[in-house]
């Protein structure tokens, strides 16, 4: 009967999905991106006499530079000059949070792929061949790869961060169980298939302009600017959109846009410089590596009572952003469970590898990682399952997180209850079970993962975004806005808001390239923020505008503002059809000399957070759900495949549900590419070893799960989610973690002799290792 | 003069033929809606389509990644980009599918996959959607996470349904797949004077899947001696028991080979786990083998077939060995400089004889293996008559097992004599840990598809229970 009931549930809800996406909004780039006419910087027609540029790097991780011999470089027909820190006439400084990363290296050299100067010609090829030619000669000095060595010898990039709520030395007393445990979680390539890029071109008067695929034209233009020892309204950055970025672009898009503007600053001539991908693999940070230690003390209840973590944050050679996401780790350090006593630390250990940097969901998965590692760890030895801890400790609506918020609108039993009768958990469990009794050389999997998301950026004073909104005299409109598109479709929101405001067809919108000069002092598109800053701003213009027309429509009606609306580009009165036009409206506002530009400024209310305290209200609000991971792994070979993803999700209240979907669907990939083939290889001496797509693979078509279904959650949302529409970007990416879990629980039912690991990724060879030890 | 058809565009240049297409198509023409994501074949953001003519007059289109690919290949084709595919104001059929999908969301690697799909439109292939995938197998997205050009894939299939076999391009241009001009490429391709450019060069290219990945920037410069429209070296042909296949053709040729697939039933399953389809359309066997990677696919998969090659010089005077003794020491290998592979023969597998190939990487497809393997083993009357066995990733050179094969010689096919002979392969390789795996990784790993041969070829007989202890 239940299972019936619960079918026909499915069933519907798909159809539900199936229909909601018929009707969604498609995303707007689509046209262009299809027919190959969308522009990225390298697509940009550059100006006559345009010189290629190419970065010379370090081929060490740590050493003294003796010297270095450029000549039979620049002898070389075809390179116009090389530039080195001597060449900057400003500060040779790029770090972001902390300054302590040069452009260039002077005299010492901090990790593998450090760029030393870079190198201007007429060809890309040219410039590649004058690098070959360059002599350095360097004393190498010893290299740290790993974060616990690094802490052993007190190379830290900042000072340790502790989030901390009620006793755990108390609570750990109380305690049934406790369990200690070390966790490893490995980096991650961004691999945004469009590599890292620049052009800048020269303008008057000394202003250089620079087209940048970067989440941060603000941070380019500052960095620009304060290298070349201009003000900043000598730079002006513009981006049309990014080939991807996922965090990757946030800060390190800055360093060769400041290059190419070096460049051009001395030739007075337009410069490109896009990487190719061996430099970028090799010179660019990725997702931090963090080496963790757990201590974990439930109740015989299964609540768990006390939790202590340590997490060791590998760094690389500078801070780049490493101390905002060491926090976030610290924010999501308990994922979607209450504990009650919570000890938990942070160290960002400072190595010689390439600086790690931003990648979706900020430190927040490497933290999720660790609990539900020590749940697991905790299931096997209590010898109960793992989902029966998760379920027993799943945030309730008032609990307290670690860093003091109280969880409001909490939908992690929601989803949770959601997930296991909607997809019929026990049936799935049975299934798996039954399977596995039955078949000798393939083993099923299957995992739980629900996840906890605050959004916001942990740093409250950059929740702040702004909107330029020009009506034209002829209807059409223009928005600017401080967001960058990469791909999340924040463009198609932001004209559904403009759209939706004025009542007019999409095609009367535009949205314009985010450019320095219409919108300034931005924070990057990052901590999935993006679509509600500069949606709230948007929102906030546009709806000035409109009040200004509605007066303007009272007027030359002679009927009262209030009567009046906007509906499918007619003014209405008590709901009735005029015959005012918008066309016509704005023709009239232009006559009347009322203004058709608005410029709103949003920053999010209620967020806070005291550092000196570590204790806040730092997230507008949080997203929520739960993942269902069931995966096959072929005993023989070692290998395994994902039979089925299932999720629910909470979007809040979608406005584009084809885009969220999108985004969860590419997130909840990446994460598990993370906890499975994605490797990061560096050797001894701080070389990358997985230096190109032949040898860091990310999922293709036959490797993502063969079956995935993403649910809405039907929620009340946030009224700080832009139209209730919650944040996508990061949160699903953390369903990915399920996967480790899920792979480990087959490799379990194979060999009763494996001893659990937390070491991820779960590559086929861990896998195949770990069924056949004894 | 390398004389082609770009899109709808008659193309004459001088330009070096050693030069990339990509970056033909990119800076030397503005079509700049082919992308470039990885400059080795890895990504597929520079798919484009190879539209040939045959004996008949008839053209079959390919698609290849062209950041791989020498100009001087593009000679007497049809060239299309994702802007050839374009209709003039609206969506292809492909393109249509990608958007009510939602299957693009950055962009980057979209072209890609247009180019892909439309290609499946254009081929001769069955019109499944197991075929559609396989044509997006070299194309990379890091956004979607797939599904959603799953559902576009599943769409194009389905327009695709009621398509016109015996007039494909006419249906194909009435249903918007493809802009009306492809109708006179035919004829257009025929008239194209195409007499054949100086195949002069400083290097033997075939289809440059391998030297463009590991040296490029000595190519690109130059022109080079390109030998993939050699029909000396081209075809495959089946005498009696004998295959001989020239050194020129693709993996994709073998791939579509109907007899081969009768004689080899899971061919295509075998070659599905060799890169992409974009690489197999260009790859040629006679480039695996002279690439002499230890782990090479194809040279693995022919070593078990105990095959023998026939060497050319420059002067025609021929020369045969068999491929286990070709290679010396790490890449080295019998070959003069004058001299090329001209083919491959081997014996066909019989009913009493059976053939498998194992490989597992870190991805399953368009990766290389940590460990590779092919096994050839006849049997008669339970008994072992005759074994071959190949391992790839495991020794210094693509590795066939003298000893194991010759120790299976004779025995019964039971547990025990395949446990022995496990015994005998460990003593014949000795993997190095590298990035594709540690050594003891690669032992184990090598046991368990020596297993999985037996498993495979006789699942009647043999399940994993009969070779390992524990649980």
């Amino acid at each position: 009967m239940h299972k019936n009931k619960s079918h026909s549930d499915l069933d519907i809800k798909k159809s539900q999905v199936k229909a909601s996406l018929k009707q969604s909004v498609k995303n707007i780039d689509s046209y262009t991106h299809l027919r190959g006419e969308s522009l990225y910087v390298d697509d940009v027609n550059v100006r006559e006499g345009t010189f290629l540029a190419v970065v010379f790097d370090a081929p060490i991780a740590h050493g003294k530079i003796k010297s270095i011999d450029y000549s039979e470089a620049e002898a070389l027909a075809g390179v116009e000059r090389i530039f080195t820190y001597k060449d900057i006439p400003g500060d040779n400084q790029i770090g972001g949070i902390i300054q302590d990363e040069p452009l260039f290296a002077e005299q010492d050299i901090h990790f593998w792929g450090q760029p030393i100067a870079l190198i201007v010609a007429k060809t890309e090829l040219i410039a590649r061949q004058a690098r070959r030619l360059i002599k350095i000669d360097f004393e190498e000095l010893p290299v740290i790869t790993m974060a616990k060595d690094a802490k052993d010898k007190g190379s830290f990039i900042n000072a340790a961060r502790s989030f901390n709520l009620g006793n755990t030395d108390r609570a750990f007393a109380n305690c049934d169980y406790i369990f200690e445990g070390e966790t490893f979680s490995n980096g991650q390539e961004q691999l945004y298939i469009e590599a890292q890029g620049s052009y800048a071109e020269p303008l008057e008067n000394g202003t250089i302009k620079i087209i940048s695929s970067t989440q941060g034209p603000t941070a380019v233009q500052k960095t620009a600017a304060s290298v070349l020892g201009l003000p900043m309204h000598k730079i002006e950055v513009d981006v049309t959109r990014l080939g991807g970025g996922f965090g990757g672009k946030e800060d390190q898009a800055t360093p060769w846009a400041v290059m190419a503007a070096l460049a051009t600053y001395h030739l007075k001539q337009s410069v490109k410089l896009v990487l190719n991908r061996h430099d970028d693999l090799r010179m660019t940070g990725k997702r931090h590596p963090y080496e963790s230690t757990y201590k974990i003390g439930l109740s015989k209840d299964l609540k768990i009572l006390a939790y202590e973590v340590e997490f060791l944050q590998n760094s690389g050679a500078a801070a780049d952003l490493s101390p905002a996401i060491a926090e976030r780790t610290l924010f999501h350090a308990t994922n979607s469970y209450f504990v009650k006593n919570v000890k938990s630390t942070v160290y960002s250990c400072k190595t010689h590898l390439p600086p790690n940097t931003a990648f979706r969901g900020f430190g927040g998965p490497q933290g999720m990682f660790v609990i539900e590692s020590a749940i697991a760890k905790a299931a096997s030895e209590i010898g109960v399952s793992a989902r029966k801890i998760q379920e027993a400790n799943l945030l309730q609506e008032n609990d307290e997180f670690s860093y003091g918020q109280i969880a409001k609108q909490v939908e992690a039993q929601n989803s949770w209850n959601a997930a296991k009768t909607i997809f019929n958990l026990k049936e799935l469990e049975r299934d798996v079970e039954d399977f596995n009794k039955n078949n000798k050389a393939f083993k099923k999997g299957l995992a739980l993962m629900p996840i906890t998301f605050g959004i916001s950026f942990t740093n409250t004073q950059m929740n702040h975004a702004r909107a330029l909104v020009h009506i034209y005299q002829d209807g059409s409109v223009g928005v600017s806005t401080a967001a960058v598109e990469m791909g999340q479709g924040v463009n198609t929101k932001m004209l559904q808001i403009a759209a939706q405001v004025f009542s007019i067809d999409k095609t009367k919108v535009k949205i314009e390239t985010t450019n320095t000069t219409r919108v300034a002092n931005t924070s990057p598109s990052a901590a999935s923020s993006t679509a509600d800053l500069n949606g709230k701003a948007t929102l906030k213009a546009c709806e000035l505008l409109l009040e200004r027309l509605k007066e303007v429509a009272s007027e030359d009606l002679k009927v009262s503002k209030e009567t009046i609306t906007l509906k499918e580009e007619y003014v209405y009165v008590d709901a009735k059809k005029t015959a005012l036009t918008w066309t016509a409206l704005i023709f009239k506002a232009m006559a009347k000399r009322v203004a058709l530009t608005e410029n709103a400024h949003y920053a999010t209310p209620e967020i806070h957070f005291d550092k000196t305290k570590e204790k806040g209200h730092p997230f507008a609000y949080h997203v929520y759900g739960t993942a269902i991971v069931i995966t096959t792994v072929d005993c023989t070979r070692g290998t395994y495949e994902f039979d089925t993803v299932k999720v629910v999700h909470d979007y809040g209240k979608s406005m584009s549900e084809g885009i969220d979907l999108g985004q969860a669907e590419g997130g909840l990939a990446q994460g598990i590419g993370w906890m499975t083939m994605e490797e990061i290889a560096y050797n001894d001496k701080g070389k990358l070893l997985s230096n190109a797509l032949s040898t860091y693979k990310v999922p293709d078509v036959f490797s993502v799960p063969k079956n995935v279904e993403i649910l809405p959650l039907e929620t009340e949302s946030s009224e700080l989610a832009i139209l209730k529409s919650k944040a996508v970007g990061e949160p699903p990416l953390m369903y990915g973690i399920g996967a480790y879990f899920a792979i480990q629980n087959a490799i379990k039912a194979f060999n009763p002799n494996y001893k659990l690991k937390f070491h991820a990724p779960m590559t086929p060879e861990k896998v195949l290792m770990s069924l056949y030890e004894s | 003069m390398i004389q082609f058809i770009l899109n709808n565009k008659i193309i004459k240049t001088t330009a070096n033929s050693g030069m990339t297409l990509l970056d033909f198509v990119r800076y030397e023409q503005r079509l700049t809606g082919t992308k470039i994501g990885c400059r080795e074949g890895d990504c597929g953001a520079c798919t484009l389509l190879v539209g040939t003519l045959d004996e008949n007059e008839d053209i079959a289109y390919h698609s290849i990644t062209s950041c791989i690919s020498p100009l001087g290949n593009a000679h007497g084709k049809h060239i299309v980009t994702v802007e050839g595919t374009n209709l003039k104001d609206k969506l292809t059929t492909v393109q249509n599918a990608m958007k009510d999908n939602y299957a693009t969301q950055c962009g980057f690697c979209t072209p890609g996959f247009v180019v892909s799909l439309t290609g499946f439109a254009l081929s001769n292939s069955e019109k499944k959607y197991d075929t559609a995938l396989d044509t997006i197998s070299g194309n990379i997205c890091r956004c979607t996470g797939y599904k959603s050009i799953e559902r576009a894939a599943h769409q194009v299939c389905e327009k695709l349904e009621f398509s016109n076999t015996k007039m494909p391009f006419t249906w194909l241009v009435k249903n918007n797949f493809i802009p009306d001009y492809f109708m006179d490429i035919p004829k257009q391709l025929k008239q194209l004077h195409t007499e054949n450019p100086s195949k002069k060069g400083i290097k033997i290219v075939s289809g440059g899947t391998d030297l463009y990945v590991q040296k490029a920037d000595d190519l690109i410069e130059h022109n080079v001696h390109l030998i993939s429209d050699n029909n000396a070296l081209k075809g495959i042909s089946i005498k009696g028991n004998i295959c001989t296949i020239g050194a020129g053709t693709t993996v994709s040729e073998l791939w579509n080979h109907t007899e081969l697939n009768t004689y080899f039933p899971k061919l295509k399953t075998h070659l599905k786990l060799v890169s992409s389809e974009q690489i197999r359309n260009m790859a040629s066997f006679g480039g695996n083998f002279v690439n002499a990677s230890p782990i090479g696919d194809m040279t693995i998969f022919f070593l078990a077939l105990n095959s023998d090659i026939t060497i050319l010089n420059s002067n025609g005077n021929e020369r045969t060995l068999a491929l286990k003794h070709f290679y010396k020491s790490y890449k080295t290998f019998d070959l003069q400089e004058d001299e090329l592979i001209k083919t491959i023969r081997f014996k066909l597998p019989t009913r009493a004889s059976h053939f498998n190939f194992e490989k597992v990487s870190k991805r399953t497809h368009l990766d290389i293996a940590s460990v590779n393997s092919a096994a050839h083993i006849s049997v008669e009357n339970g008994t072992i008559s005759e074994a071959h066995f190949a391992f790839g990733g495991v020794y210094e050179i693509p590795r066939y097992l003298h000893k194991t094969s010759e120790f299976l010689n004779g025995k019964s096919l039971t547990p025990t004599s395949i446990l022995q002979a496990q015994d005998v392969m460990q003593d014949e390789i000795s993997p190095i840990s590298d990035v594709r795996g540690s050594s003891d990784y690669k032992r184990l790993l090598a046991r368990q598809l020596f297993f999985a041969h037996f498993m495979e070829l006789f699942p009647s007989q043999f399940t994993l229970n009969d070779f390992i202890q524990h649980a």
